[in-house]
């Protein structure tokens, strides 16, 4: 898979590489830098392996000074920087750029202090995602956001993508659970942002953090709420005979004044997929299934139970199973969770898209996807987080042939303008990094992008931290918009085309 | 009467910065008393005429209205549909609007356990002090293209921008609700609240006055009754209209004049001890937040709050020309500076509304 960095959107500087490191080697000790190709080759990817770039040097830091004195000769001599977690990120937003420091937060995994009293943690940015929640389980405690890479993903990463996870319809994603971020800007300040309370003092800087994708300040210690483990929970599984009528009964859970821990939909072929690969006795023969788990105290998940079997069936549910114990409820979990994996083994290749919509035109989004999947000839499965309206449309095609990645990407390009046209968005929780640059000109065709970039250069004037990621350049979005013409208007009209 | 005053709004702006004027947004004039005071000369920005909700999806948990749409108005529309603000807003007054609510950030009692107003909002129309509408977000819960502009609104004071729109997430209303009380000295309060805090109950409030902790539970009601049964205390006499007081700072705490001069928002750790400050507290959001009534110097409570890792705010009291917010480190200050510049360049967009110098 090919992507292009638009000239706009490169850095350049006049620094040898090697008299680089020797400015760094003042700082860091010789073990904690990369620059020879085999050392570097493990941090040419992130979680997009289809696009590559050697990067310049890689330094592993292994404390807070050190890591200022990266960006402050960073800062100094122009040179871009791009901030690293475990690399599990699917948009590319890690991807190395070839003459910046790939700056890895791998060393920092230290949990600093866990209070139960106070339901928080303070860690550094390389803990895993999942490792929080298992230190903080002897008190009872857990925390929420769970996006599906949790074993591997730091939260670090977390905060920079603001991940979700199949949880957050009740539980909110990692905006959410995050009370203090410490940053490092690009000129090596320590600031801090929120604070010990619910909120901080001045802008809600920490918000804006959350999803930022490295492009602001690199993040270096982070205080991450913690929730009571919920004492009990159950998995309803319903299955339809269309898609419509599934997608009718997620609305209809809502409008009963549900709030569901989890609710995801799959379409007949996900689900096909994922019985043929776990053998969890999902009902092959439907059009859709709905899986819906409650939670809380017994009598809380009793009466939502009920309530929620009532709907169901009145929703015209050809059947629904409830899971009776944990080992059930974890079964039932198991086909979704491996969904990704199991369209895997029906292509060679797949593209995950991530676009989320207002969940009242699922049916419409479906039916078109459908017509597209025809258009462009490639098959297509649809596993969809229902309760937040984000869609995951996997396309299967094989790399191998001749014109298939393209047919893909512009089959997945279509998808995510139609996204967009129904009032929805072309990242739900995956990130633009890289890969979504050019549906950004998409999304925002008006005036936002150049506050973007205003809000970027308040806080990076030079551009260095992750350059040409998240938020596109006016020049690619009006070359780009050069071949979308919409209603016979030209984005940026006031810029010139090459 | 429904109406899009925007073009009047950016008109009016436009004219502003050519005439190199600073305007000062007004909604409903709830929370006027709220912030620094700002310079006499800015001109008056009315935003109550932009009123209307746009689009309400029951079934999505979504409401979109414009900025001077009247709160009680959405609440009411919610309300009707089983449904409401999950931050339990203050209204302060009668003319409160959804922009104002959303520039405050305020949330009430539900809001430790629900989510704040930032929370809440998924996406806003802004008006940019360059005269510029841009829209940010959207009307879905997951959203992660470009930098989340809508959420950096909330409590900004309508520094960044004039807010034309803004879409909110909204919760189910609780079926069933109890308060209980119990009766406590502080250090008591506070380490029960965390504690209770600390384990699954579906609690919805939980206040403390320096006598009786409030603790309101909320969900099914056979769930209500079963932790009730287990956590003991007494049926409160009028939940309702506590939890009701302590939003609007009703009764002898907030209105009680000899308490003290002033009255002082404290945001910290919810079990961070009584702290070390003169005059009358009450506590809501477990402890996370402390309203202290006293007279003490606005120095001294920026210290206290600042050794815990917390942040003050001078909610009501004094003229207001002094600090009333936090002060912040240099660094911070500097991005703060820089943010603004990068949405309103001329400054005339409640300048020191928020800080004096900018």
């Amino acid at each position: 898979m090919a992507y292009k960095t638009h000239p706009s959107e490169r850095k350049h500087h006049a620094m040898e590489r090697a008299r680089f490191l020797d400015l760094l080697e003042r700082h860091l000790p010789p073990d904690t830098l990369l620059s020879e190709a085999e050392d570097l080759r493990p941090y040419e990817c992130d979680g997009l392996s289809a696009y590559r770039e050697l990067p310049w040097i890689v330094a592993l830091p292994e404390t807070l000074e050190q890591v200022q004195a990266v960006l402050r000769l960073c800062h100094e001599h122009a040179v871009p920087v791009v901030a690293r977690g475990a690399g599990t990120g699917l948009s590319g937003g890690a991807l190395p750029v070839a003459n910046g420091v790939l700056l890895s937060l791998a060393k920092f995994t230290r949990i600093l202090a866990l209070d139960p009293l106070n339901r928080t943690a303070r860690v550094q940015p390389g803990v895993r995602n999942l490792a929080i929640s298992e230190a903080a389980a002897p008190h009872g405690l857990y925390y929420a956001p769970d996006p599906s890479s949790q074993i591997a993903c730091t939260i670090g990463g977390n905060v920079a993508e603001n991940s979700g996870g199949v949880h957050c319809l009740k539980y909110g994603l990692t905006v959410h659970n995050v009370l203090e971020v410490r940053m490092l800007t690009i000129e090596g300040e320590l600031v801090t942002l929120g604070g010990s309370g619910l909120d901080g003092p001045g802008y809600d800087l920490l918000a804006l953090l959350c999803g930022s994708e490295g492009l602001l300040g690199i993040i270096v210690e982070i205080v991450v709420k913690l929730l009571p483990v919920p004492p009990y929970a159950q998995v309803l599984l319903a299955s339809f005979a269309s898609i419509e009528a599934a997608g009718a009964a997620v609305a209809a859970i809502i409008a009963a004044g549900l709030l569901p821990a989890g609710l995801e939909m799959m379409d007949n072929i996900a689900l096909r997929a994922v019985e043929a690969f776990v053998h969890v006795g999902y009902p092959v023969e439907a059009a859709a299934i709905v899986l819906c788990e409650l939670d809380g105290t017994p009598e809380q998940v009793e009466a939502d139970t009920a309530k929620a079997l009532g709907v169901l069936s009145r929703c015209g549910a050809l059947e629904v199973r409830r899971s009776q114990n944990e080992v059930e409820r974890r079964k039932l979990w198991a086909g979704r969770k491996a969904a990704f994996p199991a369209i895997g083994r029906l292509a060679p290749d797949y593209y995950c898209m991530d676009g989320t919509i207002p969940r009242r035109h699922l049916a419409e989004v479906l039916r078109r996807i459908g017509e597209l999947s025809a258009e462009y000839g490639l098959p297509v499965a649809n596993v969809f987080h229902a309760g937040d309206g984000n869609l995951h449309p996997l396309i299967m095609y094989d790399a191998n042939h001749s014109d298939e990645l393209e047919r893909a990407e512009g089959f997945g390009e279509r998808i995510l303008k139609l996204c967009v046209a129904v009032g929805g968005t072309v990242t739900g929780e995956h990130g633009v990094g890289m890969e979504k640059l050019n549906p950004m000109c998409l999304q925002f065709p008006g005036p936002e992008l150049a506050q973007f970039h205003a809000v970027k250069a308040a806080f990076d004037p030079k551009g260095l931290l992750n350059p040409g990621k998240g938020i596109p350049s006016l020049h690619r979005c009006a070359e780009f918009g050069a071949m979308h013409v919409h209603e016979g208007k030209l984005p940026h009209p006031e810029l010139a085309r090459f | 009467m429904n109406s899009d005053h925007s073009a009047f709004l950016r008109q009016t702006l436009l004219d502003a910065i050519a005439a190199g004027r600073p305007l000062a947004i007004a909604g409903g004039g709830s929370k006027a008393f709220y912030g620094r005071v700002m310079t006499a000369d800015a001109m008056p920005l009315e935003t109550t005429s932009h009123r209307g909700i746009l689009s309400f999806e029951p079934t999505e948990l979504v409401l979109t209205a414009r900025s001077g749409t009247s709160l009680a108005e959405i609440e009411a529309l919610l309300a009707e549909h089983g449904q409401t603000l999950a931050f339990e807003p203050p209204h302060f007054g009668e003319g409160a609007t959804l922009g104002g609510t959303v520039a405050c950030g305020l949330g009430g009692p539900r809001r430790a356990f629900a989510g704040s107003v930032r929370d809440c909002v998924l996406g806003c129309k802004i008006l940019n002090g360059k005269g510029e509408i841009l829209s940010f977000g959207g009307q879905v819960m997951k959203n992660v293209a470009g930098f989340d502009l809508s959420r950096l609104m909330v409590g900004a004071l309508g520094t960044l921008g004039v807010l034309l729109e803004i879409s909110l997430k909204v919760l189910p209303k609780p079926e069933y609700e109890q308060t209980l009380v119990f009766p406590m000295a502080t250090p008591e309060a506070l380490s029960a609240m965390n504690r209770w805090c600390g384990e699954p109950w579906p609690i919805s409030g939980l206040a403390y006055d320096e006598s009786w902790a409030y603790l309101r539970l909320a969900g099914a009601e056979s769930a209500v009754e079963a932790a009730r049964r287990k956590l003991g205390g007494d049926a409160a006499a009028d939940g309702p209209g506590f939890w009701h007081r302590l939003k609007e700072q009703r009764g002898r705490f907030f209105e009680y004049p000899a308490l003290g001069t002033d009255l002082w928002r404290l945001s910290v750790a919810p079990a961070t001890p009584k702290l070390d400050l003169p005059g009358h507290w009450f506590y809501d959001w477990g402890g996370a937040l402390r309203w202290l009534r006293s007279d003490a110097p606005a120095e001294s409570v920026f210290q206290e709050a600042e050794r815990v890792g917390g942040h003050a705010t001078l909610f009501r009291g004094r003229s207001g020309d002094g600090a009333v917010f936090q002060p912040l480190p240099p660094a911070l200050k500097a991005l703060h500076r820089n943010l603004k510049r990068a949405f309103d360049p001329d400054g005339l967009l409640n300048p020191g509304r928020l800080y004096e110098d900018f």
